[in-house]
Parts: C-alpha cells; sequence; structure tokens
C-alpha cells in the first residue's frame, strides 16, 4: 500500500500533505503536553519498532505468509496521536532510506495509513472493546477487527486516489498521466488483496500482540482502556445516570399525550394554516384574539420550501396510521438525540483520557524502569 | 511450505535491510561527484529534479530526466548494478504488473490487435503504462542517489538547515539509530525461537509465536525508551533538541545547486 513516487498526480500530493499537516501538528502538540521531555525517545522508539514491525512475515491461514503495517497495534497500546506521528516517521525513513513508498507521495501514505489507519483503529478497538477488562478475550477480538478494518479502511483511501486520477489528469489525446484506473477497477483491485491477505496479517498481528500483553505486559494496554474509570465511578453517580435514562424512557412512553393536544403550538403555523379559516380560528384565539393576516407572511413563504424534513409533520411517509407515525417520530428523535450525545461524551471521555492515561503510562514506565535499575 | 518458513523469511526482511543500510554507508564514502556536494544541495536540488519529473506531460521529458539521474549516478561511482538490482527490476516488476492491463483496458486509438487473443492495444494505454513506469523509475532512481551518497545524518542536519523542528529532527536520528538495534533484536528473538522449535508447529501456534516475538519487541522498545530517556536526562537533556549545522557551501556546491535548479526548470518549462 506504499504508494510509490509517479502514481499520484502533484496536485493529489500536495492536496493530501495539506490534509495530513492539521493532523501532524494536533499530534504533535497533544502529544508533546502529555509526554513533555519523553517525547523524543519514546515516539524514537516506537517509531523503530513500526518500522521494524512491518518487516515481520506473519504466517497467514492457508500456508502463505503477509506482512502487516502494524497501525492496529501502535494506534491500541499509544492512542491515536501518538500513533500517527510513529507511523509517519516510519513511513518517512521507509521512503526516504528504504525507497518504500515515495517522496512527493509520503503525505498521500502517511494519510491512508498513519492518519485513517490509527483514527480507525483506535475507534473501533474502543468501541468493540466496551468496558471490557484489560485481559478480556472482548479485547483481543476488537483489537483484531480495528486492525483488520483500520488496513481496509487505509486501502480504501488509496485505491479512491489512485481511481480519481484518469478522471482529472490526463493529456488532450485522453492519456491517463498518472494511474491509469478508474475508480471502478481501483478499488476492488485494491479491496481485494487487502479483504483478504493484507487484512488478515493485520488482524493476526493485532489480535495476537493484544492476546499476549495481557498475559506478559497487561501496563501497555492500561493506556487505551479507560473502562477501569467508568467501572469505578461512584455508587451515587451510576445511580444518578440511571435515574436519568429511567426519566427519559417514562417521557418517552408518555408521547402519546402529544395526540390529545388540539391544533398547532403557538407560532409553529404553516402557511396552509393561513389559508384555512379552522385554522385561522385557533390562531386568533391562541393569540389573545389578535386576527391573524390574509395571507402568509412573505419570508415565511420563501423560507418553507428551503428545507422538507424527513417526517414532515412528524409522520413518516411510509406509516399510514398518522398516531402511530407520530409516536414512532418521538421515540426514533429522541434516539437520535440520545445518539449524538452518546457520541459527545464519548469523545470528550476519549480525550479527558487519552491525556489521563498518557500522564499514567509514563509513571508507569518510569516505575518499571526504576525496578529494573 | 517449511513451517519455519514465516521465521526464515522475516530473518531474510532483516539482514536486507541491514545490507542495504551498510551498502548505503559505504557508498557515501567513495569520492564521488554527488558525495562531494553539500547535503543541502542534494537535498534541495533531487527532490526538485523528483518533483520536475512527476508534473512532466512530456515522455521524452522524464526520459531526460532519467538519463540525467543515471548520468549522476556514474559520476558518483554508484555501480549501475546496485541501481538496477534495488530499483530498476524491482520497479519493472511491481509497476510494470500494474500498468500492464492499462494498455489494453485503456480507451482510444487501437494501435494493434493480439493474434490469438484478440486483445486491442491502444495508443492512450500504451503511453499511460509509460507515464507510470518512466515517472516511477526516474524518481526512484533519483531518491536512491541521494541516500546512496548522503549519511542519514548529513540528510537530517540539512533538513535542519531547511527549517524543520529540531525535535523531529532528533527523533528521525534516533529512530534510524534504534532501527539497528531492534532489527537486530528482532533477528536474536526469532533465531532463538527457531532454534528451540522441533518438528512442525500447527498453524495458530506459527501465528503465536509471530504475534508474541512481536509483543516481545514492543515491551522490549517501551523498556529501552525510558532507559533512553534516563540517559538522557543523565547527560543533561530538558527536553530541547539541538543539532549542530556545521555545513558550508563551497563554490562548487553553489555551481552544483545551480545547474541542479536550472536542469530542473528546463524539464519544468519543457513538460509543461
Amino acid at each position: 500500500m506504499h504508494i510509490p513516487d509517479g502514481y499520484l498526480s502533484p496536485a493529489t500530493c500536495v492536496t493530501l500533505y495539506a490534509g495530513a499537516a492539521p493532523f501532524w501538528w494536533i499530534a504533535l502538540r497533544r502529544v508533546k503536553r502529555a509526554l513533555n521531555t519523553r517525547l523524543i525517545p519514546l515516539l524514537s522508539l516506537f517509531s523503530a519498532f513500526s518500522f521494524v514491525v512491518m518487516m515481520f512475515n506473519l504466517p497467514l491461514p492457508g500456508g502463505t505468509t503477509g506482512h502487516a503495517l502494524g497501525v492496529g497495534i501502535a494506534a491500541i497500546v499509544l492512542g491515536p496521536w501518538a500513533s500517527i506521528l510513529a507511523i509517519s516517521t516510519a513511513l518517512l525513513i521507509q521512503a526516504i532510506f528504504f525507497g518504500d513508498g515515495g517522496i512527493t507521495a509520503l503525505g498521500a501514505n502517511c494519510f491512508n495509513m498513519a492518519i485513517v489507519g490509527s483514527l480507525v483503529a483506535y475507534g473501533l478497538y474502543r468501541v468493540f472493546a466496551g468496558h471490557a477488562a484489560v485481559t478480556a478475550r472482548r479485547r483481543v477480538i476488537a483489537a483484531g477487527i480495528a486492525g483488520y478494518v483500520a488496513i481496509n479502511a487505509a486501502a480504501l483511501c488509496a485505491a479512491i486516489e489512485f481511481g480519481i486520477q484518469p478522471y482529472f489528469f490526463h493529456d488532450a489525446s485522453g492519456t491517463p498521466l498518472y494511474a491509469p484506473y478508474p475508480l471502478t477497477i481501483a478499488i476492488p483491485a485494491m479491496m481485494i488483496g487487502h479483504l483478504t491477505f493484507a487484512g488478515i496479517a493485520e488482524l493476526i498481528l493485532s489480535a495476537g500482540v493484544v492476546a499476549y500483553l495481557q498475559h506478559s505486559n497487561a501496563g501497555l494496554l492500561q493506556f487505551t482502556a479507560p473502562e477501569s474509570a467508568s467501572e469505578g465511578l461512584p455508587r451515587g453517580e451510576r445511580a444518578k445516570g440511571r435515574s436519568l435514562w429511567l426519566a427519559l424512557a417514562a417521557l418517552l412512553l408518555l408521547t402519546p399525550l402529544g395526540l390529545r393536544a388540539v391544533g398547532a403550538a403557538w407560532g409553529e403555523w404553516s402557511v396552509r394554516d393561513f389559508a384555512d379559516p379552522q385554522a385561522r380560528r385557533q390562531m386568533a384565539g391562541a393569540s389573545l384574539q389578535h386576527v391573524p393576516p390574509a395571507h402568509a407572511p412573505n419570508g415565511l413563504q420563501r423560507l418553507s420550501s428551503v428545507w422538507t424534513a424527513p417526517f414532515p409533520d412528524y409522520a413518516p411517509a411510509i406509516v399510514r396510521n398518522q398516531s402511530f407515525g407520530y409516536m414512532l417520530s418521538g421515540m426514533f428523535g429522541a434516539g437520535l438525540i440520545v445518539l449524538a450525545g452518546i457520541i459527545l461524551t464519548g469523545l470528550n471521555i476519549l480525550i479527558q483520557h487519552y491525556q489521563l492515561r498518557l500522564h499514567g503510562e509514563a509513571s508507569v514506565t518510569s516505575n518499571a524502569g526504576e525496578q529494573n535499575r | 511450505m517449511k513451517h519455519d518458513a514465516f521465521i526464515q523469511r522475516s530473518l531474510q526482511s532483516f539482514i536486507r535491510a541491514l545490507g542495504r543500510a551498510l551498502e548505503s554507508e559505504e557508498l557515501s564514502k567513495l569520492d564521488g561527484l554527488l558525495q562531494r556536494l553539500d547535503p543541502r544541495v542534494k537535498v534541495i536540488g533531487l527532490p526538485t529534479l523528483i518533483v520536475a519529473a512527476a508534473v512532466s506531460h512530456r515522455l521524452a521529458v522524464i526520459a531526460a530526466i532519467f538519463i540525467i539521474g543515471v548520468v549522476l549516478a556514474m559520476l558518483s561511482q554508484i555501480p549501475l548494478r546496485t541501481l538496477a538490482a534495488r530499483i530498476w527490476m524491482a520497479v519493472l516488476v511491481f509497476t510494470g504488473v500494474i500498468a500492464l492491463p492499462a494498455i489494453f483496458i485503456t480507451p482510444g486509438q487501437i494501435i494493434y490487435r493480439l493474434p490469438l487473443l484478440g486483445w486491442t492495444v491502444t495508443a492512450q494505454g500504451g503511453y499511460s503504462a509509460l507515464f507510470l513506469i518512466g515517472r516511477t523509475e526516474t524518481a526512484a532512481t533519483l531518491s536512491l542517489l541521494l541516500v546512496l551518497t548522503t549519511p542519514w545524518s548529513h540528510v537530517l542536519k540539512a533538513l535542519r538547515s531547511l527549517r524543520v523542528p529540531a525535535a523531529l529532527i532528533v527523533i528521525f536520528g534516533m529512530t534510524y539509530r534504534y532501527i539497528f538495534l531492534l532489527l537486530a533484536t528482532a533477528r536474536d528473538l526469532f533465531e532463538s525461537r527457531q532454534s528451540r522449535t522441533v518438528g512442525s508447529l500447527p498453524g495458530r501456534e506459527r501465528r503465536r509465536i509471530a504475534a508474541a516475538t512481536a509483543g516481545a519487541l514492543m515491551g522490549k522498545s517501551f523498556q529501552l525508551s525510558h532507559e533512553v530517556y534516563l540517559a538522557m536526562q543523565s547527560r543533561g537533556f530538558s527536553g530541547e533538541a539541538h543539532v549542530l549545522s556545521d555545513f558550508t557551501m563551497k563554490r562548487r556546491d553553489y555551481a552544483g545547486l545551480a545547474v541542479l535548479l536550472a536542469l530542473s526548470a528546463t524539464a519544468f518549462w519543457w513538460g509543461r
């Protein structure tokens, strides 16, 4: 998946360098803040480890062997930001010193493998590992899934970069100047190899190393397993959380009460309500007998067509019974809001625990080192 | 396949990497044209030629840049055999396999029909395959020339003078240095495992061994990073990285830079 020079147009290369730059910048700032003076030795050693692990030949089912990228295990042990830097450094040395991957395509390679790979691997590992204990088998499975999907996500990015070349970069006669295959060929060609061999190699490495570390060096896995903190929430906090969920459930069960309400909510009138005599009476009754204007205001008329909700008037088109549709819409809307809340909370916890764990890990390695001395 | 083939292949990869690094170090000490130039000239000049090859819309320009690369290699006492083995053949095989179907499936003006299969070769397909192979060979040759004629520490110092942050330069330098230590450690881990293995192992066990070796190497990397940190601290390291840049540009360096930039500019203009 190391894209050599010549496959991507300079414009694509520049775009992907620009796309990778903010991630490098944020990663460097975050890791520097968390590691402080330990940044240089820890990142150097881990970059060197990433480089060496890319050379491992892994035995695959069926008797063949394959190489893994190691991005899954890097993201699981280091977290996404340090992993981005470590894999990027390994890719830089591979490109410049060993000619593996091009210099002009370095931004693209880092974007696909280091950035997309690390973020996907970390996100999936956290989602699938959930609150499981550090030594739980679930973490091994989560690591395998994270590695497998991460390498395939990186391969898909590379395939898209290849696939857009002939559309944008060809000469007057139609000769493709860079990677010659359109998306319809580039995506299957890249993905077949990665969904099978490369993906399985990454799966074996990620899951295998996590299983090994669980037995021999579980401290290294603690860093991206902040579930211990949530398990350790005070009883009162957990009870408060439970009562909030119960309240939400009760409110959802009370949704049918809304069907008892008459007319539209004040100020939520639609354009057609201004022409309907019954709706006009309700509007006047709800507005201290002020008679509404004869026609809907121009602004309301103009803007009412800008956005059509997927569930107009809360009743999905596929649902014939309006009452049932109303309740279904209510539950769907509440579900969406809860989901958004969970995602935002998860992101916040990730950021907080990442910083905490990075400090914690630094002290773990410090203690280990002192014991060894 | 032999049951320990994955160990053998991994060991071969490690030895190949070590061999290549050693070869680069040897060649960078020779008294050739590029070796005598200031590293900053090479770090600016050779990538500029690579970009010129990447931008060019004419095959002739890419071919001319490739020939410049070959001439530079000859003037720098780089054996063409080394370039052929490390770059030309490898790129031809890898990119050739990728480019070959394009000859047949790219739509355009038909210039040949395969006798038995009836597949048609288009001019556009042929040119696009030549563009891909030509650019890749040229860029790989020029980037290998940079590494074969410049020690890694000099490449890094040159990058520092191009305003790359000192912390990154130190990380790149330390990474390179510890790659060799970890390569040797990984080699030892695999060799010791191989020497203790009798008979054939089931696939599951082989995978477990490979992953356990990677896990053990990771544990060692962490421990080593801490020891390195303590060693750095005991020598007064306070988190600030410094890189000495003691290069001085001589007249021939300015001349070299001017020639490389002039060639690149010509290629940019001609290849539009």
